[in-house]
């Protein structure tokens, strides 16, 4: 298959741990492609390495290279270029200090779109995508902290579909959002794929399967499997896969 | 929940919530009342307390509940009234006096923390009433300073505080946010950190004495106000750049690393999310070194602050600038210490009263300085 993010034996360390070991893996264009795994597996390192984030900790070093359509992150002149292009969103919900509306009109802000009636557009298309338009549209200058876990989860979600990232990574997206929300977003997602590749890493197997094309298995730092969702969850090649998505380890 | 507690509700209901019972929280009146109601519901049917029930309570102390009780519900030695099984038990009163006393004693001391400012500002204004008005601080001193105002004084004060500060504020500022959001943490950093510190522990008198080789001699500006400002804006960056990495620091890194992911470089996650919520506490920590700049007499000492300066104008918008840059100025805390050692003849009232403007102006800066963090406070953002 062709790539949109091709790993190429990566390994990273933080201090004396090895978060990851040897990962080499090719995510493919316009596809939702699942990472799961047990906790500390090196699945969030693995996102990191995609947008250059991994480089906010100090200890953290990376070698091999992670290439997105063939150019190396590392080797990007312009790395806010490049988050601009990788949307990722953390497990843990931050409402930037600003308005609702300026929450997600930040990044548009930063990267030079000043026109208001655009702006609009973006926060209004963002929030509806997030699905939190409803809840917020008539108070929209409220401060983004104010709002509730679960939404402000989502304002976050809205922020890094601003910019209409090409790959979006989803780190534990739902961990505060209702089951109910949660499944709508998935719709959205679905949506989502056909303008952008999505990596989606989850500790619900489930909705892996639900939502995945791909599906890769980390554990212990390494790659053990990736193949398509439905072989990976009905008959995956190696037995610790097999296990771990039958939830008998984990 | 069930039991005892449910009979006593439905006889007379009580404002506490049932599970209040258990909460060692609760005070003595309220047991007391609920005993009351207790015997008034003696014939109610009480349904035993299950060994649980005791058991899942949150109270430790209440192990010494008689035997019965746990064994066979609350009935006979509750109802019949000889023994109040709501009764404080041994461990629980010793625990509520050893409270009181530690309440009367840190009471106590936060008392004898503040007594000394009191005693001083109380003897301080009582000695200076007879000179304290406003012709005190808008006349210059008279009569080789026995007689007169603190005109001259108060205004030298001034433009060595804001011109020190002038010249501290920028660049405590902008280095403490170098060194919050640009620097590394590696041992470049750490060595500018410990030099920071080092700075803050130098004592005033070799500032002075630094202030005299480097600004007075060496660079050439002699004994006057501009080299005494530089002196004491040395003496403020350290405070200014600490209080300054704290205020950033209290920003939660979080807000940072939000805006990194969404390619935002790090002056426009400054500017846009860092300051604007932390300028506040930045400004508290300046307002903060104002009145530590005022208060300080020895780097002024021998850079700039003289005792006396004859043919200043007493009336008019020249009063308000006496002093040029390139040459001495009076000082209020200067002037105070010349007042008590110097000078033959001077009543106390003008030499208390020069303490208590001096005081005052620090009182006054502080209580902006608080009340622009308590206001900052209340609207914070997260």
């Amino acid at each position: 298959m062709t790539a949109h993010v091709r790993f190429e034996n990566v390994t990273v360390t933080y201090g004396p741990k090895t978060a990851l070991r040897g990962v080499s893996l090719a995510i493919p264009p316009k596809q939702i492609f699942a990472v799961i795994g047990p906790v500390n597996s090196g699945k969030t390192t693995l996102l990191r390495c995609i947008n250059r984030t991994i480089d906010f900790v100090p200890t953290a070093k990376v070698a091999g290279r992670v290439l997105i359509e063939d150019e190396d992150v590392r080797h990007m002149r312009d790395v806010y270029q490049l988050r601009r292009r990788v949307g990722m969103v953390f497990p843990l919900p931050v409402g930037l200090p600003l308005s609702v509306y300026e929450n997600v009109a930040y990044a548009p802000r930063r990267a030079g779109t000043r026109d208001r009636r655009q702006l609009d557009e973006i926060v209004e298309r963002c929030l509806r995508e997030a699905m939190l338009w409803d809840e917020v549209k008539d108070r929209l200058n409220l401060l983004g902290t104010k709002l509730s876990g679960g939404q402000q989860q989502r304002l976050t979600l809205a922020r890094a579909l601003s910019l209409r990232p090409e790959i979006l990574c989803l780190d534990e997206f739902s961990i505060a959002i209702d089951p109910v929300t949660t499944m709508r977003i998935e719709d959205i997602l679905r949506e989502l794929k056909r303008q952008m590749t999505i990596v989606l890493v989850t500790n619900l197997v489930q909705q892996a399967r639900r939502l995945a094309d791909y599906t890769a298995f980390v554990s212990a730092s390494q790659l053990i499997e990736v193949d398509e969702t439905e072989t990976i969850f009905t008959k995956p090649a190696n037995r610790l896969t097999e296990r771990y998505v039958n939830g008998e380890f984990g | 929940m069930h039991g005892i507690i449910d009979v006593c509700l439905d006889v007379e209901p009580v404002s506490q919530p049932a599970w209040s019972v258990f909460r060692p929280s609760v005070g003595r009146p309220w047991f007391i009342g609920h005993v009351k109601v207790n015997s008034e519901c003696r014939r109610a049917t009480v349904p035993t307390v299950p060994q649980s029930t005791i058991a899942a309570s949150e109270t430790p102390e209440r192990h010494d509940l008689p035997a019965t009780t746990a064994a066979g519900g609350l009935g006979e030695v509750g109802l019949a009234g000889t023994r109040n099984p709501f009764a404080a038990s041994p461990l629980e009163r010793r625990k509520n006096a050893k409270e009181a006393i530690a309440r009367v004693v840190l009471a106590l001391f936060t008392f004898v923390l503040i007594a000394p400012v009191l005693a001083i500002l109380v003897y301080l204004v009582v000695k200076a009433w007879p000179v304290l008005g406003l012709s005190f601080i808008l006349e210059n001193p008279a009569n080789r300073m026995t007689a007169g105002g603190i005109w001259a004084p108060l205004v030298g004060t001034f433009f060595l505080v804001v011109i020190s500060l002038a010249i501290a504020a920028p660049i405590g500022i902008l280095g403490g946010v170098y060194l919050n959001e640009y620097a590394g943490n590696n041992w470049r950093t750490r060595v500018v950190a410990l030099g920071v510190t080092n700075l803050a522990g130098v004592p005033s008198i070799v500032h002075g004495l630094f202030g005299v080789g480097a600004f007075v001699l060496f660079a050439g500006m002699g004994e006057s106000v501009l080299a005494a400002s530089c002196t004491l804006a040395v003496m403020s960056l350290p405070v200014i750049i600490t209080s300054t990495r704290e205020a950033l620091n209290s920003v939660p890194m979080a807000f940072r690393e939000a805006c990194w992911n969404m390619g935002a470089t790090r002056w426009q996650t400054i500017r846009t999310i860092v300051l604007p919520n932390s300028i506040g506490g930045i400004l508290t920590g300046v307002i903060f070194e104002v009145t530590r700049a005022a208060g300080e007499t020895a780097p002024i000492l021998f850079t700039g602050a003289v005792f006396f300066k004859g043919g200043l104008k007493e009336h008019g918008l020249a009063s308000f600038f006496p002093y040029s840059l390139n040459e001495g100025c009076m000082a209020l805390s200067m002037h105070l210490y010349t007042l008590a050692t110097q000078v033959v003849g001077v009543s106390e009232p003008i030499q208390y009263g020069t303490a208590v403007v001096l005081i005052g102006l620090t009182l006054a800066v502080n209580s902006v300085s608080i009340g622009l963090r308590g206001y900052l406070r209340s609207r914070k953002k997260w």
